[in-house]
């Protein structure tokens, strides 16, 4: 099994390398072999996630043994929280590469497209994967660097504009990351996080660690886009094309902000009731403020790319309160229930928004156009994009039976029990005007009077079936309610955060 | 202790760059100011007293003192990913400049965030 876990790395970042190298004398080869390695990656996580994690797996990097307890290697650690994430990746990669096989075909330097996402999966894996700070930094930085490019693919002026600012804020989080790893390095002389942990048990309070954790919590918000952070993400998700959208929104922001978030300060520092505070506090501002950005906004991108911050709101107050119940030692099965929800609103999210922006670009690659009030009428014209827009954007705004609404009446459920009843508020407000937002989304683009002359017709067979097979996780997501599958999928993952100080003990008893 | 004030200065600076001048390229160079004082800040918490550069030759001085290697292999990285990171915001610099024919921010500014 141990030996599978480099594969996740590898095997993209080989894609990366071997496409611009071959991919011009060999027609096709980019295309096929990205997605023939995307799908391999998506059925490997399935199988991880279904054969069952009981203990994290390690694989060190060069071989190197601990020695006298301190781990020498670099980690890479595949457990309940990693495999969860890692699913989400593949699947949502594989989608968006099919995606792209037919829609990508109007922008010039196909290869360079493939190679770039390939680069850009890879860093999400590893960021995912690793147990070491720096190695952290390094994959994060791949991963980030190649969406800096993709943004910029269409390089007209708007993608060009919202690439620069996307650099800038992103090169300030990657900074402030960089300089809290040589904040913790100073204090610790070690990079390994489970050692770290080990050595911060006792000396977690001072203003040195504070500080640090004030640093790692403004980087990762900014890469994460909660709300004081979040300027760059409307401009550069709906400047890219739109499977980078899905990828960016879908994927990353969660991969490389939220998912180092959760590990860092569940698994790395002790928890401390001011930061889990703020955690929530950030949570729920980015849920209320982003929902109501998103409702005036008439550039379907725009929309969707706010939607996310709020989306994303609900998955870090979700786990914040779980924090905040796990300080004060209010009962553990609340903020276990709290932290599943998150959880469970973060695979829903991936899958929804990522249907929402391929829809999206659906729409942009028949009708040219994102406005939606030059829409209307697609509703004859497109059978598949409208159904599954319609299931994501029931799904989003949480209607029963679709995967939404599961993961929020978790969350709701979870703030009540826990007696955050302001909470519980927001979370149904935010849920109605989400559910307003997309009304109009429906109403304006697929059943007004149509204003087009022209005729038009559905998008290309992959184009059309990676939709379907998002809109059919929507539901099946569902089952995840029910205790068999949730033991599955979701405990493993939980308890991942709930063990806090599991991870260390294991890593370091290797 | 004041070096590593300094340090944290430099980084101040580059970030007041940042955020106050209009000029693309001069944001760039804010950008890597700003950079180079968290490399800065590396090579400092791997510096000790007195310490010697961390190689075994065969006449050592009896309990010898070296300095930390770690945080410069660790730098060296870094310094090529800034490079990366460099090259591409001046790349797209000069792309903007190639559409709009300024490098003004202010007139650069299709996008509302």
């Amino acid at each position: 099994m141990s030996n599978l876990v480099p594969l996740y790395v590898i095997l993209p970042l080989a894609c990366a390398f071997l496409i611009p190298v071959l991919g011009r004398f060999i027609k096709g080869f980019s295309k096929t072999l990205l997605s023939l390695v995307l799908l391999l990656l998506t059925i490997l996580s399935f199988h991880v996630i279904f054969s069952g994690l009981e203990q994290p797996v390690a694989y060190q990097v060069g071989g190197w043994e601990a020695s006298e307890g301190i781990p020498i290697a670099i980690y890479l650690v595949l457990d309940g929280l990693s495999a969860f994430v890692l699913l989400i990746v593949s699947l949502i990669g594989f989608l968006a590469t099919l995606y792209s096989l037919s829609y990508i075909k109007r922008y010039t330097a196909e290869n360079n497209f493939y190679a770039l996402l390939g680069l850009m999966i890879a860093g999400m894996n590893g960021v995912v994967l690793t147990g070491d700070m720096f190695n952290l930094y390094v994959f994060l930085e791949i991963a980030v660097i190649a969406s800096y490019a993709l943004v910029a693919f269409g390089i007209e002026k708007t993608e060009l504009e919202a690439s620069f600012k996307y650099q800038v804020l992103g090169g300030i989080a990657s900074l402030l990351i960089l300089f809290a790893i040589g904040m913790l390095y100073w204090r610790t002389r070690t990079l390994n996080m489970a050692d770290i942990s080990g050595l911060l048990v006792n000396s977690n309070h001072g203003p040195f660690m504070t500080f640090t954790q004030i640093l790692l919590i403004s980087g990762f918000g900014l890469k994460a886009a909660m709300i004081p952070f979040h300027a760059w993400l409307p401009d550069a998700h709906s400047s890219a094309p739109s499977p980078i959208s899905a990828m960016l929104s879908g994927v990353l922001i969660k991969a490389v902000g939220v998912y180092a978030l959760l590990r860092l300060f569940f698994n790395m520092f002790a928890l401390t009731y001011e930061i889990s505070l703020v955690i929530t506090v950030i949570g729920t501002l980015s849920m209320v403020i982003g929902v109501f950005l998103a409702i005036g906004q008439w550039d379907l991108k725009r929309l969707l790319a706010y939607h996310s911050i709020s989306q994303m709101g609900y998955v870090v107050m979700a786990v914040g309160m779980g924090m905040i119940l796990m300080v004060q030692g209010g009962e553990r099965s609340v903020a276990a229930l709290a932290i599943a929800g998150g959880l469970f609103h973060m695979i829903n999210h991936a899958v929804f928004k990522g249907l929402l922006f391929l829809n999206a670009g659906a729409i942009e690659y028949v009708t040219g156009t994102r406005n939606l009030k030059m829409m209307g009428g697609l509703f004859k014209s497109l059978p598949v994009t409208t159904t599954t827009s319609l299931g994501a954007s029931l799904s989003i705004s949480g209607i029963p039976p679709f995967n939404g609404f599961f993961s929020k009446l978790i969350i709701i459920v979870a703030a009540v029990k826990g007696g955050f009843y302001l909470l519980a508020i927001l979370a149904v407000l935010v849920s109605i005007v989400t559910l307003a937002s997309f009304m109009k989304f429906q109403r304006y683009a697929f059943f007004n009077k149509s204003t087009f002359s022209r005729k038009i017709r559905e998008v290309p067979f992959p184009m059309s079936i990676s939709m379907v097979v998002l809109v059919i996780f929507c539901l099946a997501l569902s089952l995840l309610i029910f205790p068999g599958v949730r033991e599955v999928m979701l405990t493993p993952a939980v308890d991942v955060l709930m063990e806090t100080t599991n991870y260390a003990t294991t890593i370091t008893g290797m | 202790m004041t070096v590593y004030y300094m340090c944290f200065l430099l980084f101040l600076v580059g970030l007041y760059g940042m955020v106050t001048r209009r000029n693309l390229i001069k944001i760039v160079i804010s950008f890597t100011i700003m950079e180079f004082s968290v490399f800065l800040f590396f090579a400092l918490i791997g510096y000790v007293e007195n310490g010697e550069a961390p190689i075994l030759t065969r006449n050592l001085p009896e309990n010898p003192v070296f300095v930390d290697p770690l945080p410069q292999a660790m730098v060296l990285t870094a310094i090529v990913i800034g490079l990366a990171t460099s090259a591409l915001l001046l790349a797209i610099a000069i792309r903007l400049y190639k559409k709009y024919g300024t490098f003004n921010i202010r007139e650069i500014n299709n996008l509302r965030g």
